[in-house]
């Protein structure tokens, strides 16, 4: 099969290394402060809750919505690489070291497309994609978490490139590379999982379109991994 | 979607990819030689070329058009499974691979149906007479061979739906009868990542990894190269395989930078590779 070799290069970077999402609730608060300008209202400011993460508005906020699943994409990856179960083949090893690389270029490509020079911290040092809820001990669970994520991710991108609206063609062009790249990436882990489920009708609709999830749906899916930290897609263009 | 707006939201373009690439200095911090600053100043032509390539189309914002050299590769593909599906080698077959080309002959033909109806609504002119020539398809002896052929149709039509979703960006939704109000682009790319569901499947059924990195057996061919090839490992104007090109301490391997992201083909492409497969 594969002949990856394992580069330990490739570990993934510590959250704290460069880390991303500068919005806090803080500056949400100043959002919901603009739009509510043209009212003559006295708004009285709220307590800024720390773990309160609002997605940026536009463009930059679609990217940083990719990152979030990137970067949950990854997190799992390294774990299964760094610990995987006994009973997880080694065909099935190199196919999550491909996975947890291709996401790690993905999350790095998509936190430099916000950030180039690396200087700014995207998520707060604390933020992390929390693995305690999946079972990772063993094949079936490694593959059911997969599964899970990889799917999410995958019907996430057909929804959110149509929501590119501005003039961001890098951005779009890129993201549209990286989607179909998931949907194989999901096949591969189905097929794993059960063999011949690359494309099964939980996937795709009866006119044979990949069923999607806004990323509304997709952050309530995250949400309990993503905890403490609460994240809101309000900001983003619609439908969101 | 207000298509006046993205109109007038497009002419921030250059104002906004220079921005962009002037923060991307940063990246070449570290070059002092002449010879790598004149590259970085050659660097917004060859980026500004890079996307009007990866956006290009025969015309541009065409929807009928889109759809329409979409129906015809989905005929194609439909018909290529009809034959395989007839073919005495299918009964041979392994009954997990029957059933996968059974599954994806299904989602051919619902392509082909959904894609019809797309352009009965929006007044497109729809491609009959489609079909993979009997004779080419007569030279494949053997399951694996019309393998082979499921692969390069399978990738060759992600990466043509991917040279052509620009074209549909910011068109209004649709309203198709018996099946509902869709968008054009947000369509096209669910039935885009279906293929790429199809594709990684019957590469898996040729032994061969999932994604397209280099050291696949048919890699050598037209199907992965084009204009922007499958083998690029250059995005947005930065080249991944480059030390600390995005990461710092860190160098990635060709062959990832390559799996990490499909690539298109222009319509022009695909057509010079599929065009010799359509046939009686």
């Amino acid at each position: 099969m594969s002949d990856h070799s394992f580069l330990p290069a490739w570990r993934e970077q510590s959250l704290g290394r460069r880390v991303f999402l500068r919005v806090s609730a803080a500056s949400a608060a100043s959002v919901a402060l603009i739009a509510a300008g043209c009212t003559d209202t006295t708004t009285t400011p709220t307590p800024a809750d720390p773990y309160q993460l609002a997605l940026p508005a536009g463009d930059s906020g679609l990217v940083y919505y990719a990152y979030l699943m990137a970067l949950a994409q990854t997190t799992l990856y390294q774990k299964v690489v760094d610990a995987p179960p006994t009973d997880l083949t080694t065909a099935e090893r190199a196919v999550f070291a491909d996975l947890r690389d291709h996401e790690v270029v993905h999350k790095q490509t998509l936190g430099y497309l916000l950030d180039t020079t690396g200087a700014t911290q995207l998520v707060p040092t604390d933020f992390a994609f929390n693995l305690t809820k999946f079972t990772l001990s063993t094949r079936a669970g490694v593959l059911a978490a997969a599964q899970q994520i990889a799917d999410l991710v995958a019907a996430a991108y057909p929804v959110l490139l149509p929501l590119f609206t501005t003039s961001s063609v890098p951005q779009r062009t890129i993201l549209l590379k990286m989607s179909s790249v998931q949907a194989r990436q999901a096949a591969a882990v189905r097929d794993m999982l059960m063999p011949g489920s690359f494309a099964n009708s939980d996937v795709v609709d009866s006119a044979g379109q990949l069923l999607t999830k806004t990323p509304t749906e997709v952050m309530t899916a995250l949400a309990p991994y993503f905890a403490p930290y609460v994240i809101s897609v309000a900001s983003l263009a619609v439908p969101v | 979607m207000n298509f006046l707006h993205i109109i007038d939201q497009l002419s921030a373009v250059d104002s906004d990819a220079l921005d962009r690439l002037d923060t991307r200095r940063s990246v070449f911090s570290s070059l002092t030689t002449v010879a790598k600053r004149t590259a970085l100043a050659s660097a917004p032509a060859l980026i500004a070329s890079y996307f009007s390539k990866a956006y290009a189309g025969t015309s541009a914002g065409d929807a009928k058009d889109v759809f329409a050299y979409a129906l015809t590769l989905e005929l194609l593909e439909e018909d290529f499974y009809k034959k395989m599906i007839a073919s005495p080698y299918f009964s041979g077959a392994p009954t997990a691979a029957q059933g996968a080309i059974n599954q994806i002959k299904k989602h051919e033909t619902s392509h082909v149906a959904l894609l019809q109806k797309v352009l009965d609504a929006i007044g497109g002119t729809k491609p009959t007479n489609i079909t993979f020539k009997s004779a080419t398809f007569a030279t494949l002896t053997s399951f694996s061979a019309q393998l082979t052929i499921a692969q390069l149709l399978e990738d060759t039509g992600v990466r043509a739906y991917k040279g052509r979703a620009g074209d549909l960006l910011g068109l209004a939704d649709v309203t198709v009868p018996n099946v509902g109000t869709i968008n054009p682009l947000q369509s096209a790319l669910q039935i885009h990542s279906v293929e790429a569901r199809h594709a990684a499947h019957i590469r898996t059924m040729r032994m061969q990894s999932s994604w397209i990195n280099g050291n696949g057996d048919l890699d050598g061919m037209d199907h992965y190269k084009g204009a922007i090839p499958e083998s690029t490992t250059t995005q947005s104007g930065v080249n991944l395989i480059a030390a600390n090109s995005i990461t710092p301490n860190t160098t990635y391997t060709a062959k990832d930078a390559q799996a990490s992201f499909d690539e298109i083909l222009t319509a022009t492409e695909v057509l010079a590779l599929a065009t010799p497969l359509i046939g009686a």
